[in-house]
């Protein structure tokens, strides 16, 4: 008779939902990829490797990896920050703060771009102050950097938040009884707990600072080999009819994300079972 | 060590916890906090480790004022309910932590920290599982690496939450007595919360109860049991048929007759008549209609009413079972009594 779990959905149920799941999947990821694949590829690999050698792709690539070097790390300690303040301790407007973290979420990111410009910009509060000391925010790299890290800001704190609150201040008091201090409790017992939860989120953040378009395109200028990052660049190539060369640079940045993920399920992998298990 | 909490109050955001409470515990003593959950036994409990800092009241050690020293520098060993294992050390290291974390001039060197690791993971019958993580190991062996690890750093005291709360009932009981040996051969003061009065009543050396955030009595398991201070105390160690009726010139009096209640004055009353204070008597003035008799091992127990419906519970010895089936009349021997 049929080996069919008493809880498994009928066969046809699980053929409906899966066809779903993976024609969704099909149109909607594996076509796009492949379609940049393709359009990169279409005259061969040297016009596309020239279309990434050429001294604005370039300079677009090194802006792409020294905001996402910069936001990370910042996005990191903040968010590693907020979460233990959050999850571990009571505060008044602990609400608030959550909220507000959310906030570039909810946000748009033009919105977000527009903010800097009119905080930071010729015309804006600081303006003139900045003028007079000589500090170039807008329309150059700092102002690139601000933007990401306001976009990406959520990144590392929603993810580390639900965790901490799961996990409770058992571990923590138990250090703590022992006679173990506040940082050595977090490097000994808090640290290891939340490993994957922070690796999830920095790479989730390092994903979005590299391929942050809207709030970066604002406070850019365009300036090509100057204030370009990589979908900057793309974006003009692509205006340009430049279409193998913007593909390629599309390609390069698929590829970064791809390593990403590949560096993610590999250090998952990597942990040892009975750790696994506890989480 | 001998610990003297003094006057500790605890609000906590809508309700206090503690109310003004004050305790001694002895030296070397083994003390349970019993009462029901909301009683702020654990918040007791917190308040002596440090992990809670009381609004009011202070807490000594010896003479020392430890009210708002750190958790750290009190040097209690601390059981949590659920154990709070590091997850991702093994038990060797888990045990060692405390010691791990010293300063390195107060930190004992590796091959006596690996000794002292032993000796504890012998202590608890958990020898030769140091390699092994928490997530391989039964409830009650993490209670055991729990423990073990609480007394790694020599505490000064050991306080327990809830410690076999987790457990099946059979684990449970080894591991009581399990701590009661531990308890004898190290000589800690120890402190255990719980909600099981039988667990209480049967480890400890004195057993304080609470309820909403006072402590109702004091005492040794039979002090409490034989001489309740007070009708909570009454009616929540141990079982007890309860009676309402009247106290008038120290005699409380109820449907069925008086009973002596010196001391209590005059008005409404309760009585706690625990079940091995009836008495078969043919004369008796309590007209009990069985409901159920259920032996167990050398005794039998009686279910049953009274004509005007009060709940009756009665134990005799087992050779009274046939007798005790159909009507019986009862006597009292003796009832606890205080004003309702």
């Amino acid at each position: 008779m049929s080996a069919r779990k008493p809880t498994e959905d009928p066969l046809w149920l699980k053929v409906v939902v899966l066809t779903l799941v993976f024609a969704f999947l099909g149109l909607f990821l594996v076509l796009p990829l492949v379609t940049v694949f393709f359009e990169a590829l279409r005259r061969g690999v040297a016009p596309a490797l020239e279309a990434i050698r050429e001294p604005d792709a370039l300079a677009a690539i090194r802006l792409t990896l020294l905001t996402a070097a910069i936001a990370v790390p910042f996005n990191v300690l903040f968010g590693v920050c907020a979460a233990w303040a959050i999850a571990k301790h009571h505060f008044k407007g602990k609400a608030f703060l959550i909220t507000l973290i959310d906030l570039p979420f909810s946000v748009s990111p033009v919105v977000a771009g527009l903010i800097y410009v009119l905080v930071f910009g010729l015309q804006g509060w600081f303006g003139p102050w900045l003028q007079e000391h000589d500090i170039k925010i807008i329309f150059a790299v700092p102002g690139i950097v601000l933007a990401t890290i306001f976009v990406t800001f959520p990144f590392v704190a929603r993810q580390l938040i639900p965790l901490m609150q799961e996990q409770g201040v058992s571990e923590e008091e138990a250090a703590v009884s022992m006679g173990a201090s506040g940082p050595v409790t977090f490097w000994r017992v808090t640290a290891p707990n939340i490993k994957l939860g922070l690796l999830y989120g920095v790479l989730l953040c390092n994903a979005r600072a590299m391929g942050e378009f809207g709030a970066v395109s604002v406070v850019s200028g365009h300036i090509r080999g100057l204030t370009n990052t990589m979908p900057l660049h793309i974006e003009i190539l692509f205006n340009e009819y430049q279409f193998v060369a913007s593909f390629a640079v599309a390609l390069l940045l698929c590829l970064l994300a791809i390593v990403t993920l590949v560096l993610k399920a590999s250090l998952e992998a990597l942990q040892p079972a009975h750790q696994r298990l506890a989480h | 060590m001998t610990i003297s909490i003094r006057r500790v109050s605890k609000q906590f955001a809508r309700y206090p916890a503690l109310d003004d409470v004050s305790l001694d515990i002895r030296d070397g003593e083994l003390l349970a906090l019993l009462g029901p959950s909301g009683s702020g036994k654990t918040t007791l409990l917190r308040v002596t480790a440090g992990l809670e800092f009381p609004n009011e009241g202070s807490v000594l050690f010896e003479d020392e004022d430890v009210t708002y020293a750190s958790a750290a520098d009190r040097r209690c060993g601390f059981v949590f309910q659920q154990y709070a294992l590091f997850k991702h050390m093994t038990l060797a290291k888990n045990i060692s932590f405390g010691l791990d974390v010293r300063k390195a001039k107060d930190r004992p060197d590796k091959a006596e920290i690996a000794r002292r690791v032993d000796e504890l993971l012998k202590l608890v019958e958990l020898d030769g599982l140091g390699k092994r993580f928490p997530s391989q190991l039964s409830g009650g062996q993490r209670q055991r690496v729990a423990l073990a690890r609480a007394l790694a750093v020599n505490p000064r005291v050991l306080l327990l939450d809830e410690p076999f709360g987790a457990l099946d009932a059979t684990v449970r009981k080894s591991l009581r007595k399990e701590l009661r040996r531990i308890h004898d051969a190290t000589g800690v003061t120890t402190i255990f919360v719980t909600h099981d009065q039988e667990e209480a009543l049967e480890l400890a050396d004195r057993v304080a109860i609470l309820n909403l955030g006072k402590i109702e009595q004091v005492g040794t398991p039979d002090e409490v049991q034989d001489n309740p201070a007070s009708a909570f105390v009454a009616g929540f160690v141990g079982e007890a048929s309860r009676f309402d009726g009247e106290v008038k010139g120290g005699k409380f009096i109820a449907p069925f007759g008086q009973l002596p209640a010196e001391g209590v004055a005059d008005g409404k009353a309760q009585a706690f008549i625990r079940p091995h204070d009836f008495r078969l008597l043919k004369t008796g003035p309590l007209q009990v209609h069985t409901d159920r008799v259920v032996v167990q091992g050398p005794l039998a127990r009686l279910e049953g009413k009274t004509e005007d419906g009060q709940r009756i519970d009665a134990v005799f010895a087992r050779e009274n079972a046939e007798a005790l089936r159909g009507d019986v009349r009862l006597a009292v021997k003796r009832a606890h009594v205080f004003p309702a």
